[in-house]
């Protein structure tokens, strides 16, 4: 078995990548885990979000933007190639606040992002109670609420049919995934490319891109790459189908295409865990309901965790290893919000065979700088 | 579609389906009076629109929602009957008090 690139993962960021991939000319091979390994790309919970993000790493702001700023001719092209509606909204965004201090420290957050970001313009705003109340026409917002931050640039999508649709559009464009593909071993070959090991299986490529999730720090490893990820367990609330209640999505409540309204999500430190709690359902629930009473009428019909790739300043990691030239490696946990940065700008990049200057911050070497005691 | 092996007993109480008077036993289900009505269904999904009707009468498969006394998506099976209560066929997705 041979391919130009192996991609390990069909995740979201996998099966962007290798999209990406696939539409240049690239013959690709999509490897996919199994039924039970964590898949971070079916917990997601569908937020196209930048606003607030990227504090104290301008370049994460900057990407952040541009990706989201490329969705609507991304989900025009995944949509057209593809026939599935991605159910993608781009109506802006909204961030709650609860008393006057959690406004302005919001307002303080926001300027701070806006300056680290060079940029004259805003684009966000804070929203005072009124106007909030204008935006929301449907809802009663609780007693506490004073305003919200709004991101115009921000949206949402259904994530499974994301996910989906790339795998569909892999396979149109020529690529091959196949599932229950373990790679247990990576080397680099002294002409040039690269050969795995996958289950009892040799594959030659001529690259390789690691954005296995979890899995990625052992087959990093073997391209010796130490990515200092870890899980973090994101647990999500879905409600009953409702009339159409919310125009536009907040952090971290929005209603789905079919209807039903998702509440998410908590940041938990429970390693390899990917159970859910009653404690995450009543905490989730109590939150949503300072924000919206309503909500408390609703019934839940689902609740789900699943496993955030996080690095220790939770920006993503995109590198290429030394050792082994044409190995590269991917991970984030916003793949959605990034697809568009991942089927373009880093397809175009891992063909080239080396990085763009704009992904220089992401590297993994970032965090080899001993931290002062 | 339904009808009861016995006559109502004496005591029955009425509750109303879509405005409609309907004679119950007491302590029999909302789902179970719903099933005996020329029209035997209890909702319409918001997926399709088409129509439900009580189906495991044992609280698991919410095919038998319908607003009870103002309240949306009661399990009808899971509710016993009041004299007077009003029982309304929910129609696609629910609505939200504000």
């Amino acid at each position: 078995m041979s391919a130009d690139v192996v991609v390990i993962g069909a995740g979201t960021v996998g099966a962007a990548l290798a999209y990406g991939l696939a539409i240049r000319g690239a013959r690709v091979l999509l490897l996919d885990g199994g039924d039970r390994d964590f898949r971070a790309a079916t917990a997601n919970f569908g937020l196209i979000w930048s606003q607030g993000k990227g504090m104290d790493m301008p370049a994460y702001q900057q990407l952040t933007r541009d990706s989201a700023d490329q969705w609507p001719s991304f989900c025009a092209e995944i949509e057209g190639a593809t026939g599935l509606d991605l159910q993608y909204e781009r109506r802006g965004g909204l961030t709650l606040c609860l008393g006057e201090a959690e406004f302005e420290a919001r307002r303080t957050k926001m300027l701070r992002l806006q300056s680290q970001s060079g940029r004259q313009q805003a684009d966000w705003e804070m929203v005072e109670r009124g106007r909030l109340e204008r935006l929301l026409p449907k809802l009663n917002l609780g007693p506490e609420v004073t305003g919200a931050s709004y991101g115009q640039r921000d949206g949402h999508a259904n994530p499974l049919r994301l996910l989906t649709a790339l795998h569909l559009a892999v396979v149109q464009k020529g690529g091959k995934i196949r599932s229950r593909s373990w790679v247990r071993s990576i080397r680099g070959e002294a002409g040039g490319g690269v050969t795995l090991q996958c289950g009892d299986e040799r594959i030659a490529a001529g690259r390789v891109v690691i954005a296995a999730g979890l899995g990625s720090k052992a087959l990093a490893a073997e391209v010796g790459l130490d990515l200092p990820i870890r899980p973090q367990r994101g647990q999500v609330l879905v409600t009953e189908r409702v009339e159409s209640l919310l125009p536009l999505p907040l952090h971290a409540i929005r209603q789905t295409g079919e209807g039903t309204i998702m509440i998410g999500a908590t940041h938990e430190e429970a390693g390899l865990d990917s159970s859910t709690t009653t404690r995450a359902a009543a905490g989730l629930s109590a939150r949503a309901i300072r924000w919206i009473p309503a909500l408390s009428a609703l019934t839940l019909v689902r609740q789900w965790a699943g496993l955030r790739i996080m690095t220790p300043d939770s920006y993503p990691i995109y590198a290429q290893s030394q050792s082994c030239p044409g190995a590269f490696v991917a991970t984030c946990h916003s793949g959605v919000t990034l697809a568009p940065t991942h089927a373009h700008l880093l397809a175009e990049s891992v063909l080239a065979g080396r990085l763009p200057a704009s992904l220089d911050a992401f590297h993994q070497r970032r965090f080899d700088v001993p931290q002062a005691a | 579609m339904f009808r009861k092996l016995h006559d109502l007993k004496s005591e029955a109480l009425t509750i109303l389906i879509d405005g409609v008077a309907a004679p119950a036993d007491p302590g029999e289900s909302v789902a179970a009076v719903l099933l005996r009505q020329p029209e035997p269904w209890s909702r319409r999904t918001p997926a399709s629109g088409s129509k439900r009707a009580p189906y495991c009468m044992m609280g698991v498969c919410f095919d038998c929602l319908a607003e009870v006394d103002g309240v949306a998506s009661v399990q009808t099976c899971m509710r016993p009957v009041r004299d007077g209560m009003s029982v309304v066929r929910q129609v696609g997705a629910r609505s939200v008090r504000k």
